[in-house]
Parts: C-alpha cells; structure tokens; sequence
C-alpha cells in the first residue's frame, strides 16, 4: 500500500483541552475525533506558517524570524482577518513583557544592594544601564 | 481589544490559551529554522488560537452533519475540502468512506498497476510541499 499523507504522525500535536478555546456557542459538543483533528490541524497550521514566516525572513537575509514574518505569513496564508487582532495582542504582549522586566530588574537590585551591602543612588541614574540592558535582552531569544 | 481585556477565571486569564512551550517545539521541528525571537514566538501561537477558532466555528457553521448541537469529523472534513482557505489541511482531513467502498478502491489502484502509484506519489509530494 502506498504511504498516504493523513498517515503522516505528526509530532506534539497540540492536544487542545480547553473547551473555551474554540469559541463555539453554547452548548455545542465536540466529538472526541472532531478534537484530536483539530488538533493535528493546528499543528499543520504552526507548520505551514512557520514554513512561510520563514521565507519572509530568508528573503530579508534574516536568521531569526521575527513579528514582521509571522505577519506576512498570514497575509501570504490568506489570514488576512487575523492580523489586525494579532497587532493588537502583540502590544499587549509587549507592554506585559516590559513590566516583568521592569520588575525582575527592581528584585535584581534590591538583591545586589542586599548582598553587596553597597549604597546605591536611586532609580534615575540607572536609567542608562536599563537602556543598555533592554537592547541586549530584546535580541535574545527567550526559552518558556 | 476584546480578546485583550478579556478577563476569565484561573488559568484561562492568560494573552493566549495556547502553551508557547509547545509552539516553540512544533516550529523547531522545520529544519531550515534558525531562530524565532519572542515576539514571532507569542504571534504564532496567538495566530493558532485565532485558526482554531475560525476553523471550529467556520465548520460548525457549514456542517451539514445530521448533529444540530455537534461539532463533528465531518464538519471539518468538509470545510478542508470545500473552503479554500482552509484546502491546506484537505490532506489530514480526508472523507471517510464506507469499507467496503475502501476496499473496492485498493481493488482497482491493484488493477491499474505502478505507473499510477508513482503518479499518487508525486501528487502527494507536491500537496506536501
């Protein structure tokens, strides 16, 4: 018998549990066969437009593929719907990231200062040390 | 907006339902990627979301299954093969048909030998690429 493409196991398929997520109206079951398709086409979907962002990012002589790729993705994709909300989240996304830095880098210092028993001046004159460090930390690429 | 502010309890206040972890390891898994910087990180599994969503909805929506208050295989199967926005998944979303319809079909792909093998093949190749 010849290989056929729905043989394919595709790896870490996304197992969805969350009913929320699909945003179905109320009351709506989905069948456990429905589920786990959705799920391999979820991960179809992370595929296809990894495989896209990609290009976008060769085609700019770029390694790392950034927002700007995943954007075009969708829009090559046929997606177009989706870039609008996403723009929006990733603001939000960025602000949330902000903060925790802003957070962890005032948790650092109390914990240097702590340590070092060292008298330190306040904030304002940090300010240079937290441009510098922002720059550096937005290149990183950041494990979850 | 909406989906920004949108304040639920537990475990569902979060940006994005998905796990980033598990995004980050299925987009890994294409060889010719490098890296991926946070921010792309978050958009595809936000951009994933939004694809379920449409996807579970667009489906329940034209399902012409006998269910009313179902999401069902079928549903899907049919917006693969009907939407073509959606015709990149006809090939993990395929119809189901009867055994004995099945077996009729090996039955005739063994009558008409190689040469249509190796058509199926290259066929396949390109719905994959």
């Amino acid at each position: 018998m010849a290989e056929r493409p729905e043989d394919l196991n595709l790896p870490n398929a996304l197992l969805i549990q969350v009913e929320f997520v699909f945003q179905l109206p109320d009351g709506v079951n989905i069948s456990k066969e429905a589920r786990s398709a959705i799920s391999r086409a979820a991960s179809v979907f992370v595929l296809y437009a990894t495989s896209c962002a990609n290009n976008f990012a060769m085609k700019g002589k770029r390694k790392t593929l950034n927002a700007g790729d995943v954007l075009s993705a969708m829009e090559e994709m046929e997606f177009q719907r989706f870039v609008a909300p996403l723009k929006e989240s990733l603001e939000v996304y960025r602000r949330e990231q902000k903060g925790k830095k802003e957070a962890r880098k005032d948790k650092d210092k109390k914990a240097d200062s702590e340590e070092q028993d060292k008298s330190r001046e306040e904030d304002n004159d940090d300010d240079d040390e937290r441009m510098e460090e922002e720059e550096q930390n937005d290149e990183e690429e950041v494990d979850n | 907006a909406e989906m920004a502010a949108a304040r639920l309890s537990g475990s569902e206040n979060r940006l994005v339902s998905l796990p980033l972890s598990r995004i980050r390891v299925i987009m890994k898994s294409s060889p010719e990627v490098s890296s991926i910087n946070q921010d792309a990180l978050f958009l595809t599994a936000k951009a994933t979301e939004l694809f379920v969503q449409y996807l579970a909805t667009y489906s329940y929506k034209h399902g012409r299954g006998k269910e009313k208050n179902a999401l069902t295989y079928t549903d899907l199967s049919h917006t693969a093969e009907e939407c073509e926005t959606f015709q990149f998944l006809a090939d993990i979303l395929p119809k189901k048909i009867l055994a004995s319809k099945y077996l009729k079909m090996l039955e005739k792909e063994k009558q008409d030998g190689e040469v249509r093998e190796d058509e199926d093949e290259e066929e396949e190749d390109e719905a994959v690429g």
